[in-house]
């Protein structure tokens, strides 16, 4: 699998309703640490069976940066059941995200 | 073995990288968290020579590029210490030790934190660093800014620009940064100076909503914020070195412009080094010194 983009027209077929974990990177283009971030989701994605992941660009979607309160980014988020289970903010190395999907 | 071991992939160390390549020395770069250190933070450098305006995700991902070309490897683990038996030097990581002839430090500095609580808790919830990076997430409302030096200032005004309403909180009465900066933070009407303070709790739910600051003369008062930007400064990386650097007050590894440490063979460059100017074209400007000097070293 590859990081697929969302919008917040699809966050909920695409992340709420969806019945595996989400892992969703909050980001915007003129943020680098997000650049930085990427590769290390793709590479993720590529490992990790059973998440799904998915990038949304916070500018063009700020409805949901509102939503969940977001004041930072990258800011990585763990949906479980449409609910947020757990959250990453800043640039962090792989072991990170690997220990946050367990 | 390898011939060189440059501890941190910013600036400075992606800088000796390239100069050690060149003087035909195997290299291997260990770097904590991603290429490129604090400069990707900034989307815009317009002090670099050369480069008029470039972003310091492209800086970052430039000079990494052009180590990589050159032949420098890349591990992205943590450097926790140095080991020296003179001839031989062990960096030690959570997972590997790597052994090589000489070493350079470049490991730059991070954030100051404030030191209240749950502060660690509200990063990405209210309490930032980096206004340039998170300012966007506070329009139209009100923020706090910390500190006395020229980046609480700019911070302060790049804010004003943004936010409803801005506190500037000061632990002195007098700044230390530029006055030219405070006259301008003076003409706005949405800057708010709130001297002689320092900031004793934050009050959160899920996000930061308020923080209490505490006068000299122990008056209490509190802010209605959605947003803390700290900035109080930086602190250098140094800690896990101490055994073959000497550090100064401040924890900046002391060594002159030949980038020489008490250690024989082991070297600093960039910002965890005793110096006035901290931007990258002193940070590369010391990578190159060190590199030269390494090299130097095992020459001879
Ligand atoms: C928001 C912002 C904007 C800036 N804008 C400019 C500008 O416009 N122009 C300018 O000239 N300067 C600017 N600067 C300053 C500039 O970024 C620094 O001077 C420069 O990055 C210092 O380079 P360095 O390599 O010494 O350290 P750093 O950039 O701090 O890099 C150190 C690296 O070492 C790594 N590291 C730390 N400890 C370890 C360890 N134990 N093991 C392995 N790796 C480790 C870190 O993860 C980091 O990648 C800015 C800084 C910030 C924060």
């Amino acid at each position: 699998m590859a990081v697929k983009t969302i919008t917040t027209e699809t966050f909920a077929s695409e992340v709420l309703q969806s019945n595996i974990p989400v892992l969703v990177d909050f980001y915007a283009d003129w943020c680098g640490p997000c650049k930085m971030l990427r590769p290390t989701l793709e590479e993720l994605s590529v490992e990790k069976s059973g998440v799904k992941f998915a990038a949304i660009n916070i500018d063009d979607n700020p409805e949901m940066a509102d939503e969940y309160g977001i004041s930072s980014i990258p800011c990585v988020i763990l949906f479980k059941n449409g609910k947020e289970a757990d959250r990453s903010i800043g640039l962090r190395p792989k072991e990170a995200f690997d220990e946050m999907l367990g | 073995m390898t011939d060189i071991i440059i501890i941190g992939a910013g600036p400075a160390g992606m800088t000796a990288a390239i100069y050690a390549r060149r003087a035909s020395k195997s290299v291997l770069v260990l770097e904590a968290m991603s290429y490129g250190g604090q400069i990707i933070n900034t989307p815009d450098i317009e002090n670099y020579p050369v480069a008029a305006h470039i972003s310091g995700f492209e800086f970052a991902q430039n000079v990494y590029n052009q180590a990589k070309a050159l032949g420098a490897e890349f591990k992205f683990e943590k450097a926790v210490e140095i080991r020296d038996s003179g001839d031989t030097k062990t960096v030690v990581t959570p997972k590997n030790e790597y052994e090589a002839k000489a070493v350079i430090i470049a490991t730059g500095s991070e954030n100051r934190k404030l030191g209240v609580a749950d502060e660690d808790k509200l990063v990405g919830r209210g309490v930032s660093y980096c206004a340039t990076c998170d300012g966007a997430f506070f329009r139209k409302k009100a923020v706090a800014v910390v500190g006395g030096g020229n980046t609480a200032l700019e911070d302060a005004l790049y804010l004003a620009d943004i936010a409803e309403k801005v506190y500037l909180i000061h632990r002195r009465d007098r700044f230390r940064g530029e006055d030219a900066t405070v006259e301008k933070l003076k003409q706005r009407e949405n800057v708010e100076f709130v001297y002689n303070s320092v900031v004793t709790k934050l009050n959160a739910d899920k996000k930061l909503e308020s923080v209490e600051v505490t006068d000299k003369q122990g008056n209490v008062r509190t802010l209605e914020v959605s947003g803390l930007f700290v900035a109080v400064g930086r602190i250098p990386e140094n800690q896990n070195f101490a055994s073959v650097i000497e550090l100064d007050g401040a924890g900046y590894a002391v060594a002159a412009e030949n980038c020489r440490t008490k250690t024989p063979g082991v070297f600093v460059a960039g910002d965890n080094r005793v110096k006035d100017v901290r931007q990258l074209v002193t940070a590369t400007a010391d990578g190159a010194v060190a590199a030269t000097e390494a090299v130097k070293y095992i020459n001879s």
